[in-house]
């Protein structure tokens, strides 16, 4: 997901399979265009494109992280 | 708070005291509680996991009937230790597996605690509330969760002042936004009594501590037993993360509960503010609060491991039970739902 941010000396961290954390942003805008105000002082913003509540991680990536250890089992089991 | 009702001969002979109605019976319950330990004595969840429950709420706002100086009574303490060391033996073997696992796996010690809420099989209660939940099965977990939910992040406060450097840093930026954020009116526990005041229920913190099972105040007691103590701060960091980490996707199912069930748009708010925060919370308090605390302290990753898995194992056992006496058809709660009045209204 792309997406603009807004607000002064945003700091960003990525978490490792995980959301895009950001720190000190006013705003959020997401790839239509739509701005979203920051109401907490760090928020998650969504980096595997499967959230319900975009531009905000909802953990959805989680279901992501599972299905690729399900498929690794397999082919471990498989081989 | 009042004090609850006794539920066995443990708090038969702890709240009579705590009253000023009679002495502490001290030596006589710290032989209860050791004995039972040994199996010639059984006592009941409800008696133990109640009188453990009131013993820490002492350090908090305390009782209407019972004197502040209980705080930190010498003697209560005794009794308070002996149903520690009683429960954390009980929870070392339980979580054994659990903490080898996390120990021996590679990776981060925050991939590692991901990991370990990921892959642990917890009963499918959220998935029910979507699906199935009756309306009072939800008026229930609402009931549950008072115990919990009206002191949300409370107990993590005492930590603030036994971690220091960037973890410490993390940890107030969480709670900063566990606490409203600076805005009065999205306080967590807040959003949580508004829910229940709207559907009728008691938002007082305790109300429902008399009708609740075991279960249910044995999993703040574990949250309780690691924050109260300096010794277990790792194991309490582990266990807030593992709460945090286990409460965005759940959360979303339930908004979906709330809604079929049409509750009060207020009980909606709460769990919907949680499926955004605590997807934020999970990352600060796995990564920047338990990772940083392991990299100063390589030491505590046992216990952060051990916190972790407490709370994934006692909050399966409220899942469980909540799953198991609704598909009985009877009520979760100790007592009727009579109880479900508040207590002041009752003859």
């Amino acid at each position: 997901m792309t997406v603009e941010v807004h607000g002064v000396d945003v700091q960003r961290t990525e978490c490792p399979r995980g959301p895009l954390l950001l720190r000190g942003a006013t705003e959020v805008v997401d790839d239509e265009g739509v701005a979203h105000e920051v109401t907490r002082p760090v928020v998650a913003v969504c980096a595997c494109d499967r959230t319900q509540r975009a531009p905000w991680c909802d953990g959805t990536h989680k279901a992501l992280e599972r299905a690729r250890r399900h498929r690794e089992e397999n082919a471990r089991e498989d081989a | 708070m009042r004090l609850p009702s006794p539920r066995g001969p443990l708090t038969a002979g702890l709240f009579p005291a705590l009253r000023g109605i009679s002495p502490l019976p001290v030596d006589e319950l710290v032989a209860l509680v050791g004995n039972a330990d040994c199996g010639t004595a059984e006592l009941e969840d409800d008696d133990v996991h109640s009188a453990l429950w009131v013993a820490y709420q002492l350090h908090y706002t305390g009782f209407d009937e019972v004197d502040h100086r209980w705080e930190w009574d010498p003697d209560l303490l005794r009794v308070r230790r002996a149903l520690e060391d009683r429960f954390l033996a009980e929870l070392r073997v339980r979580t054994a597996d659990l903490v080898q696992d996390a120990l021996q796996a590679e990776g981060s010690v925050a991939d590692r605690l991901f990991a370990m809420t990921e892959t642990f099989e917890a009963p499918a209660l959220a998935a029910y509330l979507r699906r199935d939940a009756t309306r009072d099965e939800m008026f229930e977990l609402l009931v549950q969760r008072s115990i919990h939910n009206l002191q949300e992040s409370d107990p993590q406060a005492f930590l603030l002042p036994r971690v220091g450097g960037a973890p410490k840093v993390a940890l107030a930026e969480l709670l900063f936004d566990e606490f409203g954020a600076g805005r009065p009116e999205r306080l967590h526990s807040g959003l949580f009594a508004r829910g229940l005041a709207e559907c009728g229920l008691d938002d007082e913190p305790g109300a429902y501590a008399s009708v609740v099972p075991g279960v249910t105040l044995a999993f703040m007691n574990g949250m309780n037993l690691f924050a109260l103590h300096r010794g277990h701060t790792a194991a309490a960091l582990g266990h807030f993360g593992a709460y945090e980490a286990t409460s965005s996707v759940p959360s979303r199912l339930v908004v979906a509960a709330v809604e079929r069930l049409q509750f009060p748009a207020s009980v909606r708010a709460y769990f919907d503010e949680h499926v955004e925060a605590d997807a934020v919370h999970e990352q600060l308090a796995f990564r920047d609060i338990c990772g940083g605390f392991a990299e100063a302290d390589p030491a505590a990753v046992h216990d952060l491991f051990f916190g972790a898995a407490v709370c994934l194992v006692t909050d399966a056992d409220v899942s469980r039970h909540l799953l198991l006496s609704w598909g009985e058809g009877r009520s979760s709660l100790a007592t009727s739902a009579d109880a479900l009045v508040p207590s002041d209204q009752v003859a």
